[in-house]
C-alpha cells in the first residue's frame, strides 16, 4: 500500500522520535534512579573519610583515590601504546596482511569479557610476574582491556584527516614524523581524546577485571604494588555482601557524578582546542 | 642557464606507464608551461620533479633527472630538501587548519627556530610577493580556512615562496579559480619569474598561451613537443600539438 510521501515522512519522524525518547527516558530513569538512593548519604564527610567496618560506616574516600590512580596507570600505560599503534597502522606502513591481522586482533580484544582479562591478569601479573594485588596488576590489565579502543578509535581518527593536508606537509619539505606530530596528530586529537575518554569511562566502572588483581583493600594506596579497591568494586562488595545497601548506593552516584564531570571537562578542553586549530 | 635537466625519464604506478621517454631541459628563471589532454601524464611529471609521485604505493621510474647537477633519484638524494627546492602549488587550494600567519610560517617553522622578528617579515614578505598581503594584513591570526578559494590559492603560493625555493611547480593552480582570481595568480607568476623557475601545469591552453616562455605538449604520456611558446601555438611542429590547440581532442 502506498502512503502520500507527506504522511510517510511524519510517520518515519514520529518513530524515530518514539526511540530517541525511549532511549533517553532510560538513561535519565538509571541516573534519577541512582542519584536519588544515592546521594542522601552523600556528604563531605562521605567523600573524605576513610571506609569503616567493611564500609558499614564512614565514607569512600581511598576508594575514590584507588580509582583516580588506577585509571590513571591504565591510561598513561595504553594511550602511548594504542596511539603508536594507530600511527604505525596509518602512516608508517602500507596496508597489507599484517596490518589486517592487527586490525582483526585488535577487535577480536575489543570482544572478550573483561572477566576473562581479570583472569588473565591475576595469572601474569598477580602470581607470575609476583606483582600481587596491586595498582600495577590491576592498572597494566585495565590497559590490555582499554588497548584496542583507545587503536581503533585513533586509528579512525589519523584516518579521517584529510590526504591532502599530508600531502601539503611533505611537499613543504617535512619528514614523515613532523607531517604525524605536526599536521596530522593536531588534527585528529578530538577524535583521539575521545577514544580516550571512552576507555577512562570503561576503566572507572570495571569490576571484573579489577577484583582479581587490584584487589580490595580499603587502606589509601601508598605506591604501585598497594592493593586498593575501586569505587565500583566497592560497590560490588558492599551490594553483593549485602553490607551497607545505602553507602552502595551512595558510592555508585559518587561515580556515575564523577564520569559526568570528567566528560563535561574533556568537552571542554576539546572546545577550547579545536577552535585553537580550525 | 638550464635549472633542470631530463633524460629519457619514464614512470609507472604499478603497471599502469604513465610517462615514457621524457627528455627536456628547464630553463632558470622562465615559466615553462605543460599542456595536454586529461591523463597525458602532466601531473605526474610535476611529480617526478619533487618526487611527490613517492608517496603513491607502487610508483616506480626509469630514466634520469638532474637538478643542479644532482640526480634527484640517486641514493644519496635528500627527499625533503628535494621539495624544499622545488615549492608545489596544488590544483585545489589547501590551507592547513592554522591562521594564516602559521600557514606561511609553517614550512620556516620545520627547519629550526627562526627568530619572531625575523619570522614577521618574511612572512610579510612571502604575502607581498604572492599578492595577498593587502587582502589578510588585518587578520594574520584568523583562520586561513575562512579565505575564499583565490586568497587561499595564493596563500599556498606564499607558503612556498618561504621555503626559498628555486623552483615553483604549479599543478593546474586555477582549474577552481573564477576568471578575476586566475588573473591575480598569473600577475604574481609574472612577478615571481625573475627570482624562480616556473613549471605551471595547465589544463587551459590560453593560460600557457599568456604566461609561459615556453611550452611542452604531453600526450599519452609523451612529450609531443617542447618550443617558445609563440612558435608552439602558432605553428606547432607535430600535427597532434596543433589538433589539440583547435580542441580536436582533449
Amino acid at each position: 500500500m502506498r502512503v502520500g510521501p507527506k504522511l510517510e515522512q511524519n510517520a518515519v519522524r514520529a518513530v524515530l522520535l518514539l526511540f530517541t525518547a525511549i532511549t533517553v527516558f532510560i538513561l535519565l530513569f538509571i541516573v534519577v534512579f541512582i542519584l536519588r538512593k544515592g546521594l542522601p548519604v552523600v556528604d563531605l564527610s562521605f567523600l573524605s573519610q576513610n571506609p569503616v567496618d567493611m564500609g558499614r560506616a564512614g565514607g569512600i574516600f581511598s576508594t575514590i583515590v584507588g580509582t583516580l590512580v588506577l585509571t590513571a596507570v591504565a591510561v598513561v600505560i595504553a594511550a602511548p601504546f594504542g596511539i603508536g599503534t594507530a600511527i604505525f597502522l596509518t602512516e608508517y606502513t602500507w596496508e597489507n596482511r599484517v596490518t589486517r591481522i592487527i586490525r582483526f586482533g585488535a577487535d577480536c580484544l575489543a570482544g572478550i569479557p573483561s572477566i576473562i582479562f581479570g583472569l588473565f591478569g591475576f595469572i601474569l601479573f598477580v602470581t607470575k610476574l609476583r606483582f600481587g594485588w596491586s595498582i600495577l596488576s590491576g592498572g597494566l590489565t585495565l590497559a590490555f582491556m582499554i588497548l584496542p579502543t583507545i587503536i581503533r578509535t585513533s586509528e579512525e581518527a589519523i584516518r579521517a584527516v584529510p590526504a591532502s593536508y599530508r600531502q601539503v606537509s611533505f611537499s613543504l619539505g617535512s619528514t614523515r614524523w613532523q607531517m604525524v606530530t605536526r599536521v596530522v596528530l593536531p588534527a585528529a586529537v578530538p577524535g583521539i581524546v575521545t577514544g580516550v575518554i571512552l576507555s577512562v569511562g570503561r576503566s572507572i566502572g570495571e569490576t571484573a577485571a579489577v577484583i582479581f588483581t587490584a584487589g580490595s583493600a580499603l587502606h589509601i594506596p601508598t605506591s604501585v604494588f598497594s592493593s586498593s579497591r575501586t569505587m565500583a568494586v566497592h560497590f560490588y562488595i558492599l551490594a553483593r555482601e549485602g553490607i551497607s545497601m545505602s553507602n552502595a548506593y551512595g558510592t555508585a552516584a559518587v561515580l556515575v557524578i564523577s564520569i559526568l564531570i570528567i566528560n563535561v571537562i574533556t568537552y571542554y578542553l576539546m572546545e577550547r582546542f579545536i577552535r585553537k586549530y580550525s | 642557464m638550464i635549472a633542470a635537466v631530463v633524460r629519457d625519464f619514464g614512470h609507472w604506478f604499478g603497471a599502469v606507464r604513465t610517462l615514457r621517454g621524457i627528455t627536456l631541459d628547464i630553463n632558470r628563471n622562465e615559466i615553462l608551461g605543460v599542456i595536454g589532454p586529461a591523463g597525458s601524464g602532466k601531473s605526474t611529471f610535476l611529480g617526478a620533479l619533487n618526487r611527490m609521485n613517492d608517496l603513491v604505493r607502487g610508483s616506480r621510474i626509469e630514466g634520469l633527472i638532474e637538478i643542479d647537477g644532482k640526480n634527484i633519484y640517486g641514493p644519496d638524494a635528500n627527499v625533503a630538501e628535494l621539495r624544499r627546492k622545488l615549492g608545489m602549488v596544488f590544483a585545489t587550494p589547501i590551507a592547513l587548519p592554522r591562521s594564516v600567519f602559521e600557514n606561511v610560517a609553517f614550512g620556516i617553522r620545520l627547519k629550526g627556530r627562526p627568530s619572531k622578528a625575523g619570522l614577521g617579515d618574511l612572512v610579510r614578505d612571502c604575502l607581498e610577493k604572492a599578492g595577498l598581503w593587502g587582502e589578510v594584513k588585518e587578520r594574520l591570526d584568523t583562520s586561513a580556512l575562512n579565505l575564499s578559494g583565490g586568497q587561499q590559492q595564493r596563500l599556498c603560493i606564499a607558503r612556498v615562496l618561504a621555503l626559498k625555493p628555486e623552483f615553483i611547480l604549479l599543478d593546474e593552480p586555477s582549474s577552481g579559480l573564477d576568471p578575476i582570481s586566475t588573473r591575480k595568480i598569473e600577475d604574481s607568476l609574472r612577478r615571481l619569474k625573475s627570482e624562480y623557475t616556473i613549471v605551471l601545469v595547465t589544463n587551459n591552453t590560453k593560460q600557457a598561451a599568456r604566461v609561459a616562455d615556453r611550452t611542452a605538449f604531453f600526450l599519452a604520456g609523451e612529450l609531443i613537443e617542447i618550443g617558445e611558446t609563440e612558435r608552439i601555438f602558432t605553428a606547432p611542429a607535430d600535427p597532434r600539438t596543433d589538433g589539440y590547440l583547435r580542441g580536436r581532442f582533449g
